[in-house]
């Protein structure tokens, strides 16, 4: 259905509230960022020079760059498809559920409310080595718990604190995709002698795909972007760089040790992974989403 | 009723007037929790003590929350007129000309009575510019001392708290064998293993004395000292007599848990390990290597300074300045000293406190201020005064705990700090200059 307006400037004015909030809370920083990295400045903003590409070569001639690359790309895919695994088996059991359905929904979205850092902090004490339940735990059955040694195992924390908040999230969305599923189709295919297993992923999963997709997208962008503060909270990116993302090296050099051009060239570059994933996503894999 | 009208006006003149009178001071701090009341206490009694002036604290968050918010609120002109900066961010204030002003310059300009030789050279040295003036006014010092756990000491057999490296390793052992896990784990790596080990040695940490003499310093912990210190702690790692235990100091709950007899963290720690801990402890000056150096020198320190920023008034700045000499009172001194187990910043305040005879009730409160004030500060011993210090902390952190993990060996660890390091240097320099 195609609404047609009279005039043409009634469409605009209707846009222009979010073409404002847009231009205000993400162009303009962008183009504020996009210029920063190409200058070196004292914290103050008292002199400013600049320094052409230095930045970006600073950045692409030290080798432990790369490394963050590969740690970012290793916790994002964990962080996106351990979350949506969970989240989804969480989903279909409360979707069998007949009695108390909603408590248990309700509890299963309770993570989200809890602030980044909390979630970090949280997880820090589950997890430490001298005095963590969980560390003691894992102790006790023969694994010598030690993220402050051990980057595989601070790695492990990270992206368990990470995805802990997110479950919830996804389990949202997944619930809602698997409501929307005709039971029709699904009483059909039982009267048919399909086996539950057989059903879900024959008939449930390929009508979820949109949702699925939708998540993906959501949950990489959310572990590209949106996790410092658990990382801040848990390793401080150690020990050595293993737990060191790209985005927390934002932070880190922009925030704490306030190097404003080279933490704004990485978020230029943050910016340009971010535009080229979503191109993929929409290209490559949309392609194999069924709508409706 | 006409009586009540008019004393009512008169009541609301009093106040518009005392209201007119008073200059407000912001003071934004990274005194959180029992200090940040503290801060309002002091600011309180200044308030009361005369009516010219109202200093208003204000917490900002931690260190980094607080120096991120005054340079943030300096860009958009809407600075605090005192902001607390940690050690660390000295040589990014310092190299900031045209947003502070100088403690001794204030002070001077202002009409306030300052003697900078009244205050303890160990502690405003490292807030000093190269003809030893103070620019900022150190608020809250501390400097890495030993805890030691007397009953683990005990039930070992141990006598005498370890003075040495080579003590250290021989009651490790000792401890060990009396059945507990760990001989020692420390707080706040690179301040106590590197930047602090170099100092009480009296070698370098940097070039230039420390980069007190300039942008151009380059690091030095890379040094024949530094090696040997760093490759020992790798080989205690792995036979349990030193345990890693994180970069700030979350090493604490192995002290607290008696998992590790022994713990290097800052002499501001002793409230903290009073509270926490359900043993008997006790404290010793941090130990250095007997053989590499016959006295050893003074440690640095640690925390915060107050700095000044531009763009106030100069009735404003007047005020700052009679706040600045009230802190420095050796009462208010001494009151914050044994309270929060900062160092005192005056030698009045220092002798206030023994002849209150606080160290006497409180042993071990005096360690850090004994091992500070021994000799006289050289140009390894008076500070660090480096550009993305934050940074190359960073760097550093890494680099040790790519030893302790038995990764990389000390030297390799330390010469790629050193280098990384002197990026962030020239990084600095470039931005600065």
């Amino acid at each position: 259905m195609t609404v047609t307006f009279p005039q043409k400037g009634l469409p605009w004015l209707l846009l222009l509230p979010q073409l404002v909030v847009t231009a205000i809370f993400f162009l303009w920083p962008a183009e504020q960022a996009l210029e920063q990295a190409f200058y070196q400045e004292d914290a103050f903003g008292l002199s400013r020079e600049f320094v052409g590409l230095e930045n970006f070569i600073d950045l692409f001639t030290d080798p432990l760059y790369y490394e963050s690359m590969l740690t970012t790309l290793v916790f994002s895919f964990s962080v996106a498809i351990g979350g949506m695994s969970v989240a989804l088996l969480l989903a279909v059991m409360a979707d069998r559920i007949i009695r108390g359905k909603l408590t248990y929904q309700t509890l299963l979205i309770w993570p989200y409310a809890v602030a980044p850092a909390l979630a970090g902090v949280l997880w820090w004490i589950l997890f430490d080595p001298s005095m963590g339940p969980i560390a003691l735990w894992l102790d006790n059955i023969g694994i010598d718990w030690n993220h402050y040694l051990n980057g595989n195992q601070a790695m492990i924390l990270v992206v368990i604190a990470a995805t802990w908040k997110q479950i919830s999230y996804n389990f949202l969305f997944f619930l809602a995709g698997l409501q929307a599923v005709p039971r029709s189709l699904i009483e059909a295919a039982s009267i048919d002698g399909a086996s539950p297993f057989k059903r879900f992923w024959t008939i449930v999963f390929p009508l979820l795909s949109p949702t699925t997709f939708f998540l993906l997208v959501v949950n990489l962008v959310y572990a590209f972007f949106e996790t410092f503060g658990v990382i801040d909270a848990t390793t401080k990116g150690g020990p050595g760089q293993s737990t060191t993302t790209l985005v927390y090296k934002v932070f880190d050099d922009g925030f704490v040790g306030l190097d404003l051009g080279g933490s704004a060239a990485q978020s230029v570059i943050l910016m340009a992974i971010v535009g080229l994933m979503t191109v993929i996503q929409f290209r490559f894999i949309e392609r194999k989403v069924q709508y409706s | 009723m006409h009586h009540l009208k008019l004393a009512s006006v008169v009541v609301g003149l009093s106040v518009a007037s005392s209201g007119f009178a008073a200059t407000e001071v912001a003071w934004w701090h990274a005194m959180g929790g029992a200090n940040g009341e503290k801060v309002n206490e002091i600011a309180k009694a200044f308030n009361d003590s005369q009516d010219a002036y109202s200093v208003k604290p204000v917490y900002k968050g931690n260190y980094t929350e607080t120096m991120t918010s005054a340079i943030a609120a300096f860009r958009a002109k809407q600075q605090p007129a005192i902001v607390q900066v940690f050690e660390v961010g000295t040589a990014s204030m310092m190299a900031a000309k045209g947003a502070i002003y100088p403690v001794h310059q204030l002070m001077r300009e202002s009409g306030q009575s300052f003697d900078e030789s009244t205050y303890l050279s160990a502690v405003t040295g490292y807030y000093t510019d190269g003809d030893g003036k103070m620019l900022s006014m150190p608020f809250n010092s501390s400097t890495p001392v030993l805890y030691y756990n007397k009953d683990l000491f005990a039930k070992a057999g141990i006598k005498h708290a370890p003075k040495t490296w080579q003590d250290v390793e021989a009651v490790s052992k000792q401890l060990q064998a009396s059945g507990v896990s760990c001989g020692f784990t420390t707080a706040w790596q690179s301040w106590v293993q590197l930047e602090n080990l170099s100092a009480r040695h009296n070698v370098p940490f940097a070039t230039l004395d420390n980069g007190f003499g300039g942008l151009k310093t380059e690091l030095a912990f890379n040094g024949p000292l530094q090696v040997a210190h760093v490759t020992k702690m790798g080989e205690w790692q792995q036979n349990g007599i030193f345990s890693y235990s994180g970069r700030t100091n979350d090493g604490a709950a192995k002290f607290y848990s008696q998992e590790c007899g022994m713990f290097t963290e800052s002499s501001a720690g002793y409230a903290g390990i009073k509270r926490n801990a359900t043993f008997d402890f006790g404290v010793a000056e941090l130990p250095y290597w007997q053989g590499q150096v016959k006295q050893p020198s003074n440690t640095i320190i640690g925390g915060a300074s107050l700095w000044v920023l531009q763009g106030h008034s100069e009735e404003e700045y007047k005020g700052v300045a009679s706040f600045l000499s009230y802190l420095s009172r050796a009462s208010v001194q001494a009151d914050w000293h044994q309270f929060s187990g900062y160092l005192p910043i005056t030698k009045a305040a220092y002798d206030l406190s023994k002849g209150q005879g606080f160290y006497a009730a409180n042993p071990g409160t005096e360690t850090g201020v004994v091992q500070m004030t021994t000799g006289t500060p050289t140009g390894n011993t008076k500070g660090l005064r480096l550009g993305n210090f934050v940074q190359i902390r960073g760097v550093i952190d890494e680099a040790l705990e790519s030893v302790w993990s038995g990764k990389v060996d000390a030297q390799t660890a330390l010469n790629t700090a050193v280098e990384r390091g002197n990026a962030q240097l020239r990084r600095f320099e470039k931005a600065n200059d």
